[in-house]
């Protein structure tokens, strides 16, 4: 992607119609998490209404089994998970980065030795060491970032070293190297900024997995007990899924437009960043 | 029986909205007869390739297709007629021979299963006569064990083996007609003149009409009856080899022809007593490529072998090669963009490859490497000046400076000091290795590496790079190591030449010497096997 | 060397490569152990009041918690190695056994789920290339898109609240119904219909996942040259789709076949606490709850087992497949 063309990188974005039906979710959720201090002030936790009331004028999606706000439990949740997703998703790449990216460039015994680290942690099956990681932690905010990072960060660091071994090979770095470039300069500004396409798809696409694994945990009750999140309510809703459906069912509706959002936008950014003819 | 195989009136081929001219080929003309070779000529964009595409009606549509004219062939138009005869004819009574033989094949399956599908497709003969064909095809194409043939691989066979595979292929069905495109430009010289004598002995034992598309004026001269020349979709010359070969009417005919450079080479100044700059000895460079936890097992390749070459001041010394002969690992380990496994490299007396540090930085100020590849040498996220004056930044010239100077040395490769703030994807290829030029001058080498600096270009604009690379090792007075595969290249830039092959230098001597008295076998048929070399004409390119 | 003797090769090679693995997972196991708040040994006895003192006394002396740490560890490794993983209080039986009881109903369900959601992803994603940007590929790419979106707990929860719930028509919850009885044929029915849901809710996401991939797959085939080349031997649009085009296509989706059978593992924790189903992912669950980490992680490290042995499966699978993987 090359940054005289940054104009019609959002011009192609712009045409592909999911992508930009994704991107107006997504800033719903947005919206939803900023405004929530706002619209609904106080902990989503009070108990404010008779418990498993159905949807009505004054709770737009009822109340759950303790008699809190659903509404409210779904602004609140928003930031939850926008937050433990982004940042779950930061630290991931910059680990994955880092790893694959040492990998690419030095090959060798280096490769290998990382390499096997890599397979080592993608070996492990990622929701399970979620699980033992939180629990031994013991569930919060933090620990449930880093037990994601943790789990997320070998794919990272596979595509991150498939592309440093390529761009290692060609030849605009072969001849940084003949000119007397030190390593850190030739990784930093000539091989990292020809990744950042590939590295912002992926980093688009494992957002919307840390919800998905973050909203998992928080339903099997290991989630952050002082924060809402969608997760819980759902998990929390499970004993009175006969007589109050609402609990359960649109916290679930929350996260699928969500995830489902962030999974067209990062299409969208890899068909804006790779042009081509795709009719056939 | 008439004995016209095809008939081309007035093709008009389409291009999509945003491209640069409407019709990628517009108003060919052209006519093919039984046993006759009609190559058609062109440089890329030339439109060449997609006429061959439309013959066989292989346009990669929606938006390139034909829009006009007419395709005879067998009595019926080849335009208009409906998808399933097209299939029909596909294979049977035309075939197709491509230019890259490594992805040509379907590499899941045997070579026999391809080949057999095909004559299932068109005949109805029970197995073992099916399988009696392959195996009597794939002999008269040459390949070595033709029944264990049909049970391989494509990855099995190298890439000479596969093309003799596809032609196998294209004749087994006997065709009227076979269009190649480009099919030994992938190739080596030497397996491209195996392959080229292949082709024209097969086409006059089955009698058979061949289009055959390339870029190359040498393998025209060896192989064409006819000649059609083309220019941005236009036809602009048709006619007998011989006489649009050595008397080309049309100007454009004639600037490519005169861009081809002569295999006689140029009389060149010698400088015996100049100093020697650059010496290398006994340099070796080996490659491992699989193995285990700790390297064990896995294959070794002798890249380059006991390597030693001299370079004396202000000469050039071409090593040539084909691939794999190790000569661009010897431009490498030469700039230490790679580092040799044993042997020294000498710069003015000055061992370098022990060098570490700020050692090694002062020494690349002394070398520079000028690159292959026009799209990949230049990063294409930064402007044509950065990329310049960077190698200067890095080694402490302060940033305005710099960029001056950037300004200075585009002029001096004869581009616009406006290039400095365009972005590398902004220029054609050669101007693109002009820019490669102008970076590794930056920081005033007195040795230039070039590797195949020019192969990646039309022939036209090949022959304005040299030119400005001559012109600027006369100004700046600079040695200059030229890798090359292309003798003809060789024969008008260098005055001394090393040939490699397999990693070691087989013959090394004076230029003249050895394009007239080669001693070593492998040089020799290096230069027997280049294409065209006993044509001629006045009009070659010769180096002053 | 023959080809099958190169195989044997191969796989006995494969399986030395496994063992450092499991070595580094038994390792990290421990150490997980260790960062427990708390003597290691009220973790092993899950704080289950059934343990008497006499017994965490002996424990303690077994793992040598006063010891230095390198020799605990070595206690641990030769305990793992002799398959003992400790002693469940809570079910009354050593962690090893407790595990094999649970573990063919997760077997069950997966391998089930597994086939459901290649088979059909394949076959959909095939679907969806041949019929590209036409409302079939439209209408599958869209499904797809959903599917890959919903979470696995709420779809499993939906699935119960509309055909238990509602409608009636299939169980609640477990495996099978204890109180009827079943023998033979009947049993088996019985099972399936309890398999019916969760098995949906499962392979949906998986589904979704492989019908992209071979979609994928299938559309960047399509554009190698080796198409072009069969095109201009005149065959037919169906044979390159479904002889050659299939064939490459097909390897991808297979190698991530293996990767996904480590993200089921995970899922089938979720899927088998919605529907109560009796398998180790539910006993992992309620390991969470009991807070019980040593038969935690003993599950853990069965199931990272499971994943090793299942990916040799698909690289000896593959080395069947593709001739151009090298058995050095």
């Amino acid at each position: 992607m090359t940054p005289s063309t940054s104009s019609s990188f959002w011009q192609r974005y712009q045409r592909n119609r999911s992508a930009m039906f994704g991107l107006a979710i997504l800033s719903v959720t947005i919206l939803m998490s900023v405004l929530a201090p706002l619209i609904y002030p106080g902990s989503p936790f009070a108990l404010v209404g008779e418990p498993r009331t159905a949807p009505n004028a004054e709770f737009w999606l009822g109340t759950d089994t303790l008699g809190r706000d659903v509404m409210a439990g779904i602004f609140h949740g928003a930031r939850t998970s926008l937050m433990i997703g982004l940042t779950a998703t930061v630290v991931s790449l910059i680990i994955g980065v880092i790893v694959g990216g040492i990998a690419g460039y030095y090959g060798g015994t280096t490769d290998n030795v990382l390499m096997r680290l890599t397979e080592f942690f993608q070996t492990i099956p990622n929701f399970l060491f979620a699980i033992v990681l939180v629990a031994v932690m013991t569930p919060s905010i933090y620990s449930i970032i880093i037990a994601i990072a943790v789990v997320t960060w070998p794919a990272v660091a596979r595509l991150v070293r498939g592309e440093f071994m390529a761009l290692r090979n060609r030849e605009f770095v072969q001849a940084c190297i003949g000119i007397g470039m030190s390593d850190a300069r030739i990784l930093a500004l000539h091989i990292l900024p020809n990744c950042l396409a590939a590295i912002s798809v992926i980093g688009s696409l494992m957002v919307a997995t840390a919800i998905l694994v973050e909203s998992g945990l928080s339903f099997l009750g290991l989630g952050d007990p002082n924060v809402m999140s969608w997760g819980y309510l759902v998990g929390a809703g499970r004993t009175a899924l006969r007589t109050a459906w609402w609990v359960c069912t649109f916290p679930g509706i929350a996260i699928l437009l969500t995830v489902l959002a962030i999974n067209l936008v990062g299409e969208g950014l890899n068909d804006a960043s790779n042009p081509r003819l795709r009719d056939k | 029986m008439t004995s016209t195989v095809l008939d081309i009136h007035d093709l008009h081929v389409s291009l999509p909205q945003n491209a640069d001219r409407p019709y990628a080929v517009e108003g060919l003309n052209i006519s093919i007869e039984r046993d006759q070779i009609v190559c058609v000529v062109g440089e890329s964009g030339s439109g060449k390739t997609l006429t061959g595409r439309a013959v066989m009606r292989l346009l990669p549509g929606p938006y390139v297709k034909a829009v006009g004219g007419r395709i005879d062939f067998g009595g019926e138009d080849l335009l208009k007629v409906s998808e399933a005869r097209m299939r029909q004819i596909r294979g049977d009574r035309i075939a197709m021979i491509f230019q890259e033989p490594m992805t040509a094949l379907n590499p899941l399956m045997t070579i026999g299963e391809q080949i057999d599908e095909l004559v299932r497709m068109h005949t109805r003969l029970p197995k073992p006569e099916r399988r009696a064909r392959a195996r009597a095809i794939l002999d008269d194409v040459g390949l070595p064990d033709p029944a264990g043939m049909l049970g391989a691989y494509p990855h099995e066979l190298s890439g000479g083996q596969r093309q003799r595979a596809m032609i196998a292929m294209a004749l087994i069905l006997e065709p009227e007609l076979i269009v190649a495109d480009e099919p030994t430009t992938a190739l080596d010289v030497t397996t491209q003149a195996q392959i080229l004598k292949l082709l024209k002995d097969l086409q006059a034992e089955h009698h058979t009409g061949v289009l055959y598309i390339t870029h190359d004026f040498g393998v025209v001269a060896d192989i064409a009856d006819r000649v059609e020349v083309m220019h941005r979709g236009i036809q602009v010359e048709s006619g007998p080899a011989e006489q649009v070969l050595n008397r080309p009417q049309d100007a454009y005919t004639r600037s490519l022809i005169s861009a081809v450079p002569s295999l006689i080479p140029a009389h060149r100044p010698l400088r015996v007593n100049a100093p020697v700059v650059l010496e290398t000895h006994a340099l070796c460079k080996t490659y491992r490529s699989g193995g285990g936890l700790f390297g064990i097992g896995g294959r070794t390749v002798d890249a380059v072998r006991d390597v030693s070459i001299r370079l004396r001041q202000g000469e050039t010394l071409g090593i040539v090669g084909e691939s794999g002969s190790g000569k661009s690992t010897l431009a490498r380990l030469v700039v230490r963009i790679i580092d040799s496994d044993s042997g020294t490299i000498n710069i003015d007396n000055t061992e370098i490859t022990s060098l570490r540090g700020a050692n090694l930085r002062q020494m690349r100020r002394r070398v520079q490497m000028v690159f292959q590849d026009p799209f990949g040498s230049l990063n294409p996220r930064y402007r044509v000046g950065r990329l310049i004056a960077e190698g200067m930044i890095v080694h402490g010239t302060p940033s305005k400076e710099a960029y001056r100077r950037a300004d200075e040395l585009l002029d001096l490769v004869g581009l616009q000091a406006t290039a400095a703030n365009r972005f590398p994807h902004e220029f054609s290829g050669g101007q693109r290795q002009r820019i490669g030029l102008a970076r590794a001058l930056a920081l005033d080498p007195d040795i230039l590496v070039a590797d195949e600096p020019v192969s990646a270009l039309d022939v036209s604009v090949q022959a304005q790079v040299l030119d400005l690379l001559d012109e600027i090792r006369e100004r700046l007075k600079l040695s200059m190591l030229f890798i090359t595969h292309d003798l003809r290249v060789a024969a008008q830039v260098c005055d001394h030449i090393a040939v490699m092959s397999k990693g070691a230098v087989v013959e090394y001597g004076e230029t003249g010497q050895i394009f007239a008295n080669p001693t070593h076998p492998y040089t020799q048929e290096l230069l027997d096997a280049v294409p065209g070399r006993s044509w001629s004409p006045v009009l070659l390119a010769k180096s002053p | 060397m023959t080809q099958s003797r190169k195989r044997v090769l191969f796989i006995a090679k494969r399986l030395l490569q496994a063992v450092p693995v499991i070595f580094g997972i038994v390792v990290v196991n421990f150490l997980l152990l260790q960062l427990m708040e708390g003597d290691a040994v009220d973790v092993l006895a899950g704080e289950a009041a059934s343990a008497t003192p006499e017994y965490m006394a002996q424990l303690r002396e077994k793992f040598g918690l006063d010891r230095p740490f390198h020799v605990q560890l070595w206690a641990y490794v030769s305990n793992v190695i002799v398959l003992d993983l400790g002693y469940s209080f809570r079910y009354d039986m050593p962690v090893v056994d407790l595990i094999m009881t649970r573990f063919w109903p997760t077997m069950l369900l997966m391998t089930t789920t597994l086939f459901i959601a290649i088979t059909v992803g394949i076959i959909l994603g095939l679907l969806a290339a041949t019929g590209l940007n036409r409302w079939r590929d439209t209408i599958i790419s869209v499904l797809a898109l959903v599917s890959y979106a919903t979470p696995l707990f709420w779809v499993g929860l939906m699935l119960v609240l509309l055909f238990s719930v509602r409608l009636g028509w299939l169980p609640t919850s477990g495996m099978e119904t204890i109180a009827a009885f079943y023998e033979g044929w009947d049993r088996v029915l019985d099972i399936a219909r309890h398999m019916v849901m969760p098995v949906t809710a499962l392979s949906l996401f998986y589904m979704a996942a492989f019908t992209r991939l071979m979609r994928a797959s299938m559309l960047e085939q399509s554009n190698m040259d080796y198409v072009t080349t069969a095109r201009a031997k005149g065959l037919t649009e169906r044979r390159i789709a479904w002889v050659h085009v299939l064939r490459n296509a097909l390897l991808p989706v297979l190698t991530m076949g293996g990767v996904q059978v480590a993200n089921l593992l995970g899922g089938s924790v979720i899927i088998e606490s919605v529907f109560g189903w009796p398998g180790m992912g539910l006993l992992a669950f309620e390991a969470l709850f009991a807070r019980d980490l040593n038969l935690l992680l003993g599950i853990f490290l069965f199931a990272a087992i499971l994943v090793l042995a299942t990916n040799l499966i698909i690289d000896i699978l593959y080395t069947f497949l593709d001739p151009r993987i090298e058995l050095s």
